[in-house]
């Protein structure tokens, strides 16, 4: 091979870098953001501007108890995370399972949600501008929740088939800024749909 | 002739800037452009009316500014590429090589921040004077409502409602005359730009915009729609006619009668009633109340047909309500398919509405 | 391969399934490869015929535009023409091709042997391949009711409410908005790999303040790309809403706003345009210095100066709507903080000046190319800055002025450091030289028919005339100037052929390259021509910003100067 040969070493050993999966979560938690802006920038734009109701002062509740087990799900997997890098694998199954489970609450609840403005309050995404941008950001964070979980059960999976150990701490890491981050937008979301917009 | 330009030219200058700034040279290459122009003018700098003009004085400027940075810049590049090229001998030895420099770094940041400052200053300047100029209390208030490939225009004050043909009174620089244009649209967007008057404006559904002319010398004025509405973009021209005190209070009497209904029509009338023309039409006085297309009541006074796309001649006109593809395919109206004597008798009568 | 045939005869295959039929094995190959230099020549390949495509679509235009009341092709062909044309060099020819290049380009410049999500790689660009043949494939099958196949006629910005139901029914639009949402999927991902790469797979010394310019751009872009094209991603979701499933977003008879859409697309528009512009900087960061055999003018004001463009060219997007009514403090905002790039941009030209600036300026096609660049680049910013103050835009916006304008940048500064960056790699590439003579005459033919076609359309700009006309009225004075614009567009075709010729006779003739034939200072001209599929037999370890200049003059290495 005709290669040239490199240049000598006299940065000595010390050569560290970011790891790949962080960064590459990074750049998605980075576009997705911006995705998430601009639904949210719809949103309040369009709130107050519908020409017919329903209103979401009338139909929307406030979401306490899903809010509560999504937030606590960032909980359950950072300790999940903790464990697995301690290589305590049944605590870590443990934990991972609790926050499943705790995503899996707040989507049926959002299924509910839906079902009763649908079918009683008679809101679609076709009724106004309230039914069309708010079925959109919701569904788009519900999106978002059913991906994280779908990956997470995953997860949970291989762990309960004894395919997981601590050398996957930093994938599983990674998994779980993407989780923090999907309760991060709910946040942001619960504040402008059920807070400031009603 | 090249003095009787610049004269002009220093004259409009001094006005738009306030006579603060001392013309350039480069308000020749503007003169020389306007030269260049057909017979109807759309051309940016040969500005008949106040924003045009003001706009005009801060091009040049911004014109004579970048003319410059570009032969400095342009130079110096071209003074570097024929001096620094490679001569024979050179091949065996590399320049010194040369890092970076912070002073000098620095010193073409600080520049040009100067310079967009300046720009900025004089931009804004111009942006106040139009944008925000007091409304005066003679205004003329217009509705525009822009229609895929036609102008609807609203006189509210004074109860009339026309299509095409704008007529507004000309603006004497002693008694100004101002014409509001209060702009919407009832589909897509469309924008109202007729260069020798203002800057463009558009009109856009479901939000009101606002901008004023006061054309300075009597006269047609020509113009487009600028902004992409659909298939016939292209065909829906502006005619603005500025018109003398006298000229524009005819024409409002002309407009504000109701339709004139000649007997002599009165066959051709009885066919445009019958027909799916009046979905689409209104006439002044008639059960013609359609509002999809251009008010048909005065329609024989106008120069043209079609948005400004057809001279209004009875042939144009027939050939045009047999079939307007012909003349503007993808208009929004149908190829009615009228008999031959239908044809004749509502061209004679639409020819008679003046 | 050969190792592998040899592993195949190891494990005592039948003869058949050893060597499985020539092209197909071929086709499979590139299908299915994950290797960044296949998938950069990829896409680089796929942009080149989208170009051919593209550019006859402009072509087309021209000749329709060429008289005044043409009747060459119908207002609906024409409105389609520009539609296509646009999509397509924006979405399908310049991204591609310069993300094409940075497959290619970075993890050789940073001493890698691949990207770092190689199968992300293969994903993104056939998402976005696929996204190119479904707005094509819109010619066949664009709409259902109304006849036979239509092409999308929105234009390439598809303001609302033109692209609602009522005013385009049937499904041209759909493919428009499909294609170009896949596509955003495709680069997003992409931009993410670049950026995982260059940050953690730099080879050992190569600090991110020795990173070569060209790898710093393509991250800065990608880093514009996530903040500048999710946001088109999200307005394209909201249109298939409205379109697919009755939503109301851009709907201004349920009292949706027209002007949303507006700000949503710039705010992908203007930055996208920096994404397109950016690589060029790059590829006249690398060969401007070589040519002129000195290093680059300050390195580290380089880089802020990209890393400042991206920033401000956020913060800039209504300068596209100084004529939208928003109102005059808006419209003063938005002229300050688009001067503002004027600043940024101005560094890197005077850096890029003074790198000539006493150097030895070999004058070989990728530098003449350069050097065509930085002057029209240059012209290019100044009917920006024109554009930029708002009462002039009120004049100019819309009109052929601005067609000129962007045309300018993408052809005059894109599209000639494209041309540069291939006489440049070229050789790395396929191992030979492209034909220096057919270089010079693509050369000057390009210039003389950019010139031709582009400067002499600001003219009928200033007298009036504006863009998206499929003919005009002869008595405005404008037919003259489209005439000399469209012939100056034949010159432009005549050098794309040359061009093209050249890429494919050099690839069977040309001069064989050897592993540096442009005496330059990255790593990618430390492997050979073409590289091995790992790239690097040892992976290289640097001390400085150029590691073949220390390899070459150990006497008075880079190192002793940063
Ligand atoms: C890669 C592409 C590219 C690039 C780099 C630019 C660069 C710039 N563009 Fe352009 N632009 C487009 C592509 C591009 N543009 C496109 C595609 C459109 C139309 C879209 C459409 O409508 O379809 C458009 C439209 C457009 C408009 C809207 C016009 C309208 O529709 O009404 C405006 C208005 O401000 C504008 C301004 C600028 C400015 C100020 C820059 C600046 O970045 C230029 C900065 C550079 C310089 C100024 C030169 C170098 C600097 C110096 C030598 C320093 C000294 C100079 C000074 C102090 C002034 N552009
Ligand atoms: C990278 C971007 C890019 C590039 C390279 C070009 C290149 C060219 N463009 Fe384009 N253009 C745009 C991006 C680009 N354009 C955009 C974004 C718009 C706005 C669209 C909109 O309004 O929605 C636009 C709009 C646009 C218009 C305005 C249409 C209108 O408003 O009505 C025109 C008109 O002249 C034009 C012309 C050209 C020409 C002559 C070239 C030439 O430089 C092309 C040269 C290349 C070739 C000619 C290819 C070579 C072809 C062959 C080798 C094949 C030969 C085939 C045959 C002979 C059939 N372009
Ligand atoms: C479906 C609606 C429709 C019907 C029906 C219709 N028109 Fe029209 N008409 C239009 C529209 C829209 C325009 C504007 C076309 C343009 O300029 O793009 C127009 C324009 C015209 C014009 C030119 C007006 C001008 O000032 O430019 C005339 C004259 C005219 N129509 C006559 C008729 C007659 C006569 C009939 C019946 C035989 C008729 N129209 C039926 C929609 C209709
Ligand atoms: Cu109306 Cu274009
Ligand atoms: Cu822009």
């Amino acid at each position: 091979m005709s290669t040239v040969a490199a240049v000598a070493n006299p940065t000595g050993d010390e050569w560290k870098q970011p790891s790949r999966g962080m960064v590459g979560m990074a750049c998605l938690i980075a576009a997705e953001s911006a995705i998430f802006v601009i639904f949210v920038v719809a949103y309040i734009y369009y709130t107050g501007k519908s020409l017919s109701g329903p209103t979401p002062r009338e139909v929307l509740n406030l979401p306490i108890f899903s809010t509560i087990c999504l937030l606590s799900s960032s909980i359950t997997v950072h300790f999940a995370v903790h464990e697995l890098q301690g290589s305590r694998i049944g605590r870590f199954i443990a934990w991972l399972a609790s926050t499943v489970l705790l995503g899996g609450i707040f989507i049926a609840s959002t299924a509910l949600e839906w079902y009763e403005l649908i079918y009683h309050d008679g809101l679609t995404i076709r009724t106004n501008l309230f039914g069309t941008t708010f079925y959109s950001l919701v569904g788009l964070h519900a999106s978002h929740v059913i991906a994280g979980l779908i990956m997470l059960g995953l997860a949970l999976i291989f762990a309960l088939q004894g395919k997981v150990n601590a050398h996957h701490t930093e994938r599983f890491e990674v998994l779980s800024v993407y989780w923090h981050f999907v309760d991060a937008v709910w946040v942001v979301v619960f504040t402008v749909v059920y807070v400031l917009g009603r | 002739m090249g003095s009787m330009w610049a004269g002009r030219f220093t004259a409009t200058w001094n006005r738009a800037t306030g006579g603060r700034l001392k013309p350039s040279r480069a308000v020749k290459i503007p003169a020389l452009l306007a030269i260049w122009s057909g017979p109807y003018s759309t051309n940016i700098f040969a500005p008949k009316g106040t924003p045009a003009q003001s706009i005009f004085g801060l091009s040049v400027f911004v014109l004579g500014i970048c003319l410059a940075i570009f032969l400095i810049v342009g130079g110096l590049l071209t003074f570097a590429v024929i001096r620094y090229r490679s001569r024979p001998g050179d091949e065996d030895s590399e320049p010194p090589q040369i890092y970076g420099s912070n002073l000098v770094e620095l010193s073409w940041t600080v520049i040009p921040i100067l310079i967009i400052v300046v720009l900025f200053l004089a931009s804004t300047r111009i942006i106040f004077v139009t944008q925000k100029a007091a409304k005066p209390a003679n205004a003329l208030d217009v509705v525009v409502i822009g229609h895929q490939y036609w102008w609807e225009y609203r006189y509210p004050k004074l109860g009339i409602v026309t299509a095409n043909e704008l007529h507004v009174p000309v603006s004497d620089p002693e008694h100004p005359q101002v014409t509001y244009l209060t702009m919407s649209s009832a589909d897509t967007d469309h924008s109202f730009w007729v260069p020798e008057l203002a800057g463009k404006t558009d009109l856009i559904p479901n939000k009101v915009n606002t901008m004023w002319i006061d054309p300075t010398r009597a006269g047609l004025y020509l113009g487009q729609c600028a902004q992409y509405c659909g298939v016939q973009h292209a065909k829906m021209l502006i005619r603005v006619y500025a018109d003398t005190p006298e000229q524009f209070s005819a024409w409002v009497a002309d407009q504000q009668k109701v339709a004139l209904q000649a007997p002599s029509a009165a066959e051709g009338r009885e066919v445009f009633l019958h027909n799916a023309c009046v979905n689409c039409h209104s006439v002044s006085g008639t059960d013609a109340k359609g509002i999809f297309g251009p008010d048909l009541s005065h329609v024989g006074g106008r120069a043209t047909i079609a948005s400004g796309a057809v001279q209004n001649t009875p042939e144009n006109l027939r050939a045009f309500i047999n079939n307007p593809a012909d003349f503007k395919p993808g208009a929004l109206m149908p190829a009615m398919h009228l008999n031959d004597h239908d044809l004749n008798a509502v061209t004679q009568y639409l020819s008679t509405l003046k | 391969m050969a190792t592998h045939t040899s592993a195949a005869a190891v494990a005592g295959l039948p003869q058949t399934m050893r060597r499985p039929g020539g092209v197909l094995s071929v086709v499979q190959e590139w299908v299915t490869t994950v290797d960044h230099k296949k998938i950069g020549l990829m896409y680089i390949g796929y942009a080149l015929i989208f170009l051919v495509i593209a550019g006859a679509e402009a072509l087309l235009m021209r000749v329709q535009l060429a008289v005044p009341n043409n009747h060459f092709v119908s207002p609906q062909v024409f409105n389609r023409l520009f539609t296509m044309h646009g999509t397509t060099m924006v979405f399908f020819v310049g991204m591609p091709i310069l993300f094409g290049f940075g497959n290619y380009l970075v993890p050789l410049m940073i001493g890698a042997r691949d990207m770092a999500f190689p199968r992300l790689n293969s994903f993104s660009f056939w998402i976005s391949a696929f996204g190119g043949v479904l707005l094509y494939f819109s010619y066949f099958a664009g709409s259902g009711l109304y006849g036979a196949g239509t092409a999308p006629d929105v234009g390439w910005f598809a303001y609302a409410p033109l692209t609602s139901k009522v005013f385009s029914p049937g499904h041209s639009t759909d493919y428009w908005t499909l294609s170009v949402l896949l596509s955003g999927v495709g680069s997003i991902g992409t931009a993410l790999n670049i950026v995982a790469t260059a940050l953690t797979m730099r080879c050992k010394g190569m600090k991110l303040s020795r990173m070569p310019l060209l790898v710093w751009i393509y991250v800065v872009m990608s880093g514009i790309a996530f903040v500048a094209v999710s946001p088109l991603t999200a307005a394209q979701i909201m249109l298939v809403i409205d379109r697919y499933l009755g939503g109301h977003f851009f709907d201004t008879q349920a009292g949706g706003s027209a002007v949303l859409w507006m700000h949503f697309f710039w705010i992908f528009g203007h930055p996208e345009v920096y994404i397109l512009v950016l690589p060029a900087f790059g590829f006249a960061n690398e060969i401007i210095p070589v040519f002129s055999r000195k290093a680059i003018f300050g390195y580290p004001a380089m880089v802020a100066a990209s890393v400042g463009i991206a920033f401000v060219s956020l913060g800039v997007w209504a300068h596209h709507m100084f004529t939208v009514g928003m109102g005059p403090d808006a419209n003063a905002f938005f002229t300050f903080s688009t001067m503002v790039v004027a600043v940024p941009t101005g560094i890197k030209i005077f850096n890029w000046l003074a790198t000539i600036w006493g150097g030895n300026i070999r004058f070989a096609t990728p530098m003449i190319f350069s050097i065509g660049f930085l002057f029209q680049f240059l012209i290019a910013g100044l009917t920006g800055v024109m554009l930029a103050v708002s009462p002039f835009d009120w004049q100019l916006g819309n009109s052929y002025f601005v067609v000129a304008h962007f045309h300018y940048v993408l052809v005059g500064a894109i599209l000639f450091m494209i041309f540069a960056a291939f006489y440049y790699w070229y050789p790395k590439i396929t191992g030979r030289m492209l034909s220096e003579k057919l270089g010079k005459w693509h050369f000057w033919l390009l210039v003389f028919g950019f010139h031709m076609t582009f400067d002499f359309m600001h003219v009928p700009g200033l007298l009036g005339m504006p863009r998206r006309v499929y003919t005009y009225e002869a008595d405005r004075g404008w037919g003259d100037w489209n005439m000399i614009v469209s012939i100056g567009a034949i010159f432009q075709t005549i050098s794309v052929l040359v061009f093209v010729y050249n890429l494919v006779r050099s690839y069977y003739k040309g001069e064989i390259a050897g592993p540096d034939p442009w005496d330059a200072w990255t790593l990618e001209w430390s492997t050979s021509s073409p590289p091995p599929s790992y790239n690097f037999a040892e992976l290289p370890t640097v001390s400085s910003r150029r590691p073949l200049w220390d390899l070459k003059h150990p006497d008075d290495p880079d190192s002793n100067y940063e």
